[in-house]
């Protein structure tokens, strides 16, 4: 694992976000949702930091990390692309878009790109299924989504970035 | 705000928002609901709104504008209802701008239906007629209230039961109530609701928990992402009540972190019940208190079974353990706890206002009431659906779906989701109640309904689900570590078209040992989809492995797309769409496809206007 050295303000970030949930290992889960919320990932330094904090060991704070899909340790891009693989959508074409969007990026799911902008994902159902096949870029959803339409939606990010 | 303390009070509160609103929006102006669940707001219900607010308020028309949670109609979304005064409601779909411009041109000031709306006319009934289509109990509030307007909950009897609950009746009377009812846990499982409650008030402890599980993991499934988006104040009385019932003075709601527009306004929704005294110290002045937190999942499917679920509250891993002992004895923390989902909790307070017997008089001999669906996949009216139990298949799919997408064929619907199974032309009569769909080889899981055409292959379909349950194993038990991804192997190498005859007989044996040694439900049930696509598409199975082709023309390497060279015009529309330059070829001579380069996405099949391009 690369080595990353946390800076002291995030290390007190974390700190005060422990706290506010009184140090208590029983809030593991919502402490790694506020430490993913403040830094982005949660990368082996900062799962140090909680596990001392919670006085647990960092064997288990990587346990609930690897074991839930909600939380990563690499950095996304600074726009997620997320492919909702639902049933849904996966009958209305979804596998397409993300191939698609694969080939546009040139990643694979789980990648970012080397620019940084795009990280590429699947999720499971964000429960717009009316709209199927749906993409989540950032946070925002796009619907009834075909492979054609991929480069274009892409494009409005590019353009953002020019 | 003065905390209610009896059901005066809450009267009182009730005619004074009655009066409010009354006061607020004069007889004549026009009633205006916008849909604004999640998808609604993914489809622009939200410029919508804004541009409707600032014309109406432009042209000085006196409106009503109510934002309210999912109407049901997502194929159709954003969707508004007008009420012109003294009138019937009216549903508009795909509404835009331009179609706002229409319909207060035409219809708010001339009560003229303007020639390009779309009008919904499927009128949803509420009431007790004989033969509903559908039938409103859990959603009987969705899509026609502000989900963050308490008020307007109480106008709609809002927090009525939990008052005539806590201050006329014992804990042991609404769980008979609950128990004659015949209400059975809409989570999947079916287990009777009543007796769930009566068990956990039976053990004695210094604490008990309420939960409600609003994990909603099947992918495809969105009925508690709606009940809490649209009415959310329902669930948190239904959980007070059961707190009464049970002896809990602690609730916690386990909702996913996907949700995040419903898990806001549950949170506004459990500031306003605070206010009100709905929640926290002595409810409605009797010596009750009960207070909720939330807690938030992370993304496992597995979370959704209740070992499962209570583990990842208490910030552990979600690992299923072995019941006994059942929450109910000893959840979280070890103390007893009584989970239920989001639709069962929306029951609660209707059943209670409404009587046992009018909620027994409604489905069949074992499943009372009504279940929601999340109609999806393949068909036309995608949306959420309410109807009594022992409706068939046959008219959810296509009285209320309004049949299959651009005229193709019916070939089957999943429900249960990812443990449920697929049934089809021969099940679509089926009465839908547990037993019925358990007898038929699937399940009535938590209300997911996947439809599916002629262009779907049942073998890639079950390695979907498969793919689904190895990702979301939590890796504890090995029939379901190991099992179902050797079970995901054979399926990869039968749609790869390396399978071989005995590879089914294989595909069949671990799936049935898998079924029977598996610790927990996802395990139990994940051979099902392979099991039930076996005993009803076993002729699809038999074309892959003996012929090594795929009837569907789905699974890509067993596929190849040709162009008919009498039938290709040169109009280089499929080159121009191809995003991988397989397709050569001069204008207005026919076109060539590369093999090699091909990645079989059927984008110049879907788009040939000449039906030039085949499938092998």
């Amino acid at each position: 694992m690369e080595t990353l050295y946390l800076s002291h303000s995030n290390i007190t970030k974390l700190h005060a976000i422990c706290e506010e949930y009184n140090n208590d290992p029983g809030e593991l889960i919502n402490v790694l949702h506020a430490a993913q919320g403040a830094l982005g990932y949660l990368p082996a330094e900062v799962q140090e930091v909680i596990a001392s904090k919670l006085k647990i060991p960092v064997s288990k704070v990587y346990g609930v990390v690897t074991f839930y899909s909600f939380f990563t340790m690499t950095p996304n891009g600074k726009y997620p692309v997320s492919v909702c693989l639902g049933t849904a959508c996966y009958v209305r074409g979804a596998e397409k878009i993300l191939e698609e969007l694969e080939r546009q990026l040139e990643i694979k799911v789980g990648e970012t790109t080397q620019d940084g902008l795009f990280s590429l994902d699947c999720l499971r159902c964000v429960g717009a299924c009316g709209l199927a096949p749906v993409i989540s870029i950032g946070g925002k959803v796009y619907g009834r989504v075909t492979p054609e339409k991929v480069k274009k939606i892409l494009s409005e990010y590019y353009f953002q970035e020019k | 705000m003065n905390v209610v303390k009896t059901l005066d009070d809450l009267m009182c509160v009730r005619n004074a928002a009655v009066a409010f609103s009354e006061s607020n929006h004069p007889a004549e102006s026009v009633e205006i609901k916008i849909s604004m669940a999640t998808c609604g707001i993914a489809a622009g219900a939200r410029e919508v709104n804004n541009y409707l607010a600032a014309l109406t308020k432009r042209e000085q028309i006196p409106v009503n504008i109510v934002q309210t949670g999912c109407m049901g109609y997502c194929y159709a979304e954003p969707t508004i209802e007008v009420t012109l005064p003294g009138g019937e409601p009216v549903v508009f779909g795909f509404v835009n701008n331009a179609k706002v411009d229409n319909i207060v041109t035409h219809y708010i000031r001339k009560g003229v239906m303007p020639e390009d709306a779309v009008w919904i006319k499927d009128k949803v009934q509420t009431g007790t007629d004989s033969s509903p289509r559908q039938l409103h109990i859990a959603l009987r509030n969705c899509g026609h209230i502000d989900p963050e307007n308490i008020d307007d909950y109480i106008k709609a009897d809002g927090y009525l039961a939990l008052g005539k609950t806590v201050t006329q009746m014992t804990p042991d009377q609404v769980i008979k109530i609950i128990m004659d009812s015949g209400l059975r846990g809409r989570g999947g499982g079916g287990f009777p609701t009543g007796l769930k409650w009566q068990i956990t008030r039976k053990v004695e402890a210094s604490r008990k928990y309420v939960v409600c599980n609003a994990d909603e993991g099947d992918p495809g499934a969105f009925m508690d992402r709606s009940i809490l988006e649209g009415d959310p104040h329902t669930v948190i009385e239904a959980m007070v009540i059961n707190g009464y019932c049970t002896g809990a003075d602690r609730g916690l709601v386990y909702i996913r972190a996907e949700y995040p527009l419903a898990i806001e306004r549950l949170k506004v929704a459990m500031r306003q019940a605070r206010e009100y005294g709905f929640l926290g110290e002595r409810i409605f002045g009797t010596d009750f208190s009960f207070d909720i937190e939330i807690r938030y999942g992370a993304g496992a499917f597995v979370c959704g079974e209740e070992t499962a679920l209570i583990h990842s509250m208490e910030g552990k891993r979600g690992e299923a353990t072995v019941k006994p002992p059942f929450p109910s004895e000893s959840g979280y923390n070890g103390f007893p706890t009584n989970v239920n989902n989001v639709e069962t909790y929306a029951n609660i307070p209707a059943i209670i206002l409404k009587g046992a017997e009018w909620f027994g008089r409604i489905g069949t001999g074992k499943s009372k009431g009504t279940k929601v669906f999340a109609l999806a996949g393949k068909i036309n009216k995608v949306g959420l659906v309410e109807v009594p139990m022992g409706t068939t298949l046959r008219e959810v799919i296509f009285q209320i779906g309004g049949g299959i997408k651009d005229g193709k064929k019916f070939k089957a619907v999943q429900t249960g989701g990812p443990s449920g199974g697929c049934l089809t032309e021969k099940h679509l009569d089926l009465p839908i109640d547990y037993d019925n769909l358990l007898a038929a080889g699937s399940m009535m899981g938590s209300g997911g309904m996947i439809v599916m055409d002629e262009d779907d292959c049942m073998v890639a379909m079950a390695q979907f689900y498969l793919d689904f349950s190895v990702e979301e194993s939590c890796g504890k038990c090995t029939p379901c570590r190991i099992g179902n991804k050797r079970l995901h192997e054979i399926l990869q190498k039968i749609t790869s078209g390396v399978g071989e005859e005995s590879d089914l007989e294989r595909l069949r044996n671990l799936a049935i040992v898998i079924k029977d040694t598996a610790l927990c439900g996802l395990g139990q049930t994940s051979p099902n989809p392979v099991l039930s696509t076996m005993n009803n598409f076993y002729d699809e199975y038999i074309a892959h492995v003996r012929n090594q082709a795929c009837p569907a023309h789905q699974c890509r390497k067993l596929t190849q797309y040709f162009i008919d060279p009498e039938k290709c015009t040169g109009c280089t529309l499929c080159s121009r769409s191809c995003s991988v330059d397989a397709i050569k070829g001069e204008r207005k001579t026919p076109h060539v496809i590369d093999p090699i380069l091909c990645v079989r996405c059927g984008t110049c099949f879907d788009k040939c206007k000449f039906n030039a391009v085949y499938v092998h």
